[in-house]
């Protein structure tokens, strides 16, 4: 187990250090010349090579991406040019908002998708089946953008039922910031759940096919109690690890779901610093954004190996 | 790394009613790969959805009605009537021409974002499982840091350095969908590559690059051509994506994206601008999941339940 988890630790470090790379380059292929866009218009030749020099621009690029990362380790993003705040406070309000988004869908996903695996692995090829996978494959094709304009439409501009945009911390007054969150949840939640209920199916009719499935109804236990005292923890736990190691696809999800609803995250945040070349804000944007799924992947294969007897006592 | 089933290789579609025994029964010849893939009702209406999308595209200067950049053709903001079929948007352009239009941008975008990360993806995921040694190392090291980012936010991020535009979006889409290529290649070149007929290839003094493209290629083609296109939609979704924030074509192109976010402003009193554009959108991706689903099961009959 401990080989297990140090080399998992060594993969995410790597992981880590390939995505700063990736970062780095990206940052310096920005066409224009920093220097220029700090100093303005109007500057002496010295104060040009100044600039420069304090930047670190004259150094080597491996010196210049050292000292960049030192930076970053020391939890220093710089400052934005528009925002006049420090890049690490504006990241981090806005991964707030897009981090609840993300775990309140992925609440709605499984509340949805449990049942309708179960249902389309235990009544394979049945109407059962054929109308949950195509529910699932139905909501897992829609955009999550135009999927919540189409609820905003519904829900709150015809039947007024739920706030059309609009976000407050659920914790800071728990009945308007769920309310608020309703809407935004279930538009990526729903893409979660088509893409869960498949995973769940598959899963558990590989499970049910095998021998000490066919054993057990040998014995003559009946067909339910087959499936949840015997199947279902074998066949959940890849089905646990698929969900968190879904984690990135559903923040870019939220990235677009959070711009139908107005809501003041990740989204929002790198789009204005974008259109505002804000560089330094779109860097600590995507740094953080991985570094979560990164973060979150090595958490889920930890887990993962811990529930299963089979890695984790290897 | 503890990851017993892959995302991509679940079935999207309902399952298939019918005898299975006899499509595990491993068909020989293209007529029995065809009827194969014909009983699979999905995949034939994801075929069809293909092939009306990029007949709408190919022939889209003559299916539009209107041109679809110009303004005032009709009354601004007007829902689906007679002479609109789609209805108008903010500026009075005909929807249906932009819709129709649009499909061009969608399937351009897709397909070419698809084809240049599948060539940089193989020709990597060849290279590495190849050779192997160090060189594997630095190549699936840098794909496993790519695969790290969200595409959405790997594209956005491509975008901000990049510039706007479309030549610029098929580039982000591309580089996102390396990682998956040469992922899925390596893998397959690894068990191809201990075949006795490349060592004997091997034995026999043949090139390296030589037999990479003669005789390891052909073995591995048909995962990477199911990858492409379980992609495509992917792609088609992630373009969407970038227009829809405002990061994609500019203006007056009609891209589908764009018309969904437009049509955002105007949700009380003119439905229609978000609403038909998406279901174009959904249309055409539900059929390419459908269409992907079904060359998985007949190209790749591994992954055959």
């Amino acid at each position: 187990m401990i080989r297990f988890v140090l080399s998992r630790v060594a993969q995410t470090a790597a992981v880590l250090f390939t995505v700063s790379v990736i970062i780095f380059a990206l940052m310096r292929m920005i066409p224009g010349d920093p220097v220029l866009m700090l100093l303005g218009d109007d500057f002496t030749e010295d104060a040009y090579r100044q600039l420069r020099a304090r930047l670190g621009l004259d150094r080597s690029i491996v010196t210049q991406y050292v000292f960049w990362l030192r930076n970053i380790l020391q939890g220093d993003l710089g400052d934005s040019v528009l925002l006049h705040d420090r890049v690490v406070t504006l990241v981090w309000d806005a991964f707030v908002p897009t981090l609840t988004l993300v775990v309140a869908s992925m609440l709605v996903g499984v509340v949805i998708a449990v049942p309708s695996g179960l249902v389309a692995a235990m009544r394979k090829d049945s109407a059962w089946d054929w109308g949950s996978m195509g529910f699932a494959i139905f909501v897992y094709s829609m955009p999550s953008f135009w999927k919540g304009i189409v609820l905003i439409w519904v829900f709150s501009v015809h039947l007024g039922w739920f706030p059309a945009v609009g976000y407050v911390h659920p914790w800071q007054d728990p009945w308007q910031g769920l309310w608020k969150l309703v809407l935004p949840a279930i538009t990526l939640g729903t893409f979660f759940s088509g893409l869960v209920a498949r995973i769940i199916r598959s899963s558990l009719l590989e499970v049910l096919d095998q021998d000490y499935i066919k054993a057990a109804r040998a014995r003559g236990v009946r067909r339910a109690a087959l499936v949840y005292r015997h199947a279902m923890a074998n066949a959940l736990i890849p089905v646990v690890t698929i969900i968190g190691l879904q984690f990135g696809t559903l923040l870019g999800g939220a990235v677009l779901t959070e711009t139908v609803f107005s809501i003041p995250g990740m989204g929002r945040l790198t789009v204005t610093a974008i259109l505002n070349r804000d560089y330094a804000v779109v860097q600590g944007a995507v740094l953080l954004g991985v570094c979560a799924v990164v973060l979150v992947n090595l958490v889920v294969d930890l887990t993962y190996a811990f529930l299963n007897p089979r890695i984790r006592l290897a | 790394m503890a990851r017993s089933i892959r995302v991509d290789d679940l079935p999207l579609a309902a399952p298939t009613p019918g005898p299975s025994a006899a499509g595990a029964a491993a068909p020989r010849g293209r007529s029995r790969w065809w009827r194969r893939f014909a009983r699979n009702r999905g995949a034939v209406f994801g075929l069809g959805v293909f092939v009306a999308t990029l007949l709408m595209a190919v022939f889209a200067g003559v299916l539009a009605p209107y041109d679809p950049v110009a303004q005032g053709v009709g009354p601004a903001n007007q829902g689906p009537t007679w002479t609109h079929w789609a209805g108008t948007d903010s500026f009075g352009r005909d929807m249906l021409s932009r819709i129709i239009y649009g499909a061009r941008i969608a399937l351009v975008v897709g397909v070419l974002a698809v084809l240049l990360a599948m060539v940089i993806g193989v020709t990597l995921g060849l290279v590495a499982g190849y050779y192997g040694g160090w060189v594997d190392v630095v190549i699936m090291r840098v794909m496993d840091g790519l695969f790290a980012f969200p595409i959405i936010i790997l594209a956005i991020a491509m975008m901000a350095v990049m510039g706007f535009g479309v030549k610029n979006v098929i580039i982000a889409i591309a580089v996102g969908f390396i990682a998956p290529f040469a992922r899925v290649t390596r893998g397959d070149v690894l068990g191809v590559r201990e075949e006795p007929y490349i060592e004997a290839a091997r034995l026999a003094g043949v090139s390296g690059p030589a037999i990479i493209a003669r005789h390891v290629l052909p073995n591995v083609l048909a995962p990477i051509i199911v990858q492409a296109a379980l992609r495509v939609s992917g792609a088609i979704i992630t373009e969407s994506g970038l227009s829809f924030l405002g990061l994609g074509p500019p203006p007056p192109t009609p891209v589908w994206g764009s018309m969904i976010a437009e049509g955002r402003n105007f949700i009380v009193m003119a439905p229609h601008i978000s609403t038909i554009p998406g279901i174009a959108l959904m249309v055409t991706i539900v059929g390419l999941n459908l269409l992907g689903d079904g060359l998985r099961d007949t190209l790749d009959p591994r992954l055959k339940r």
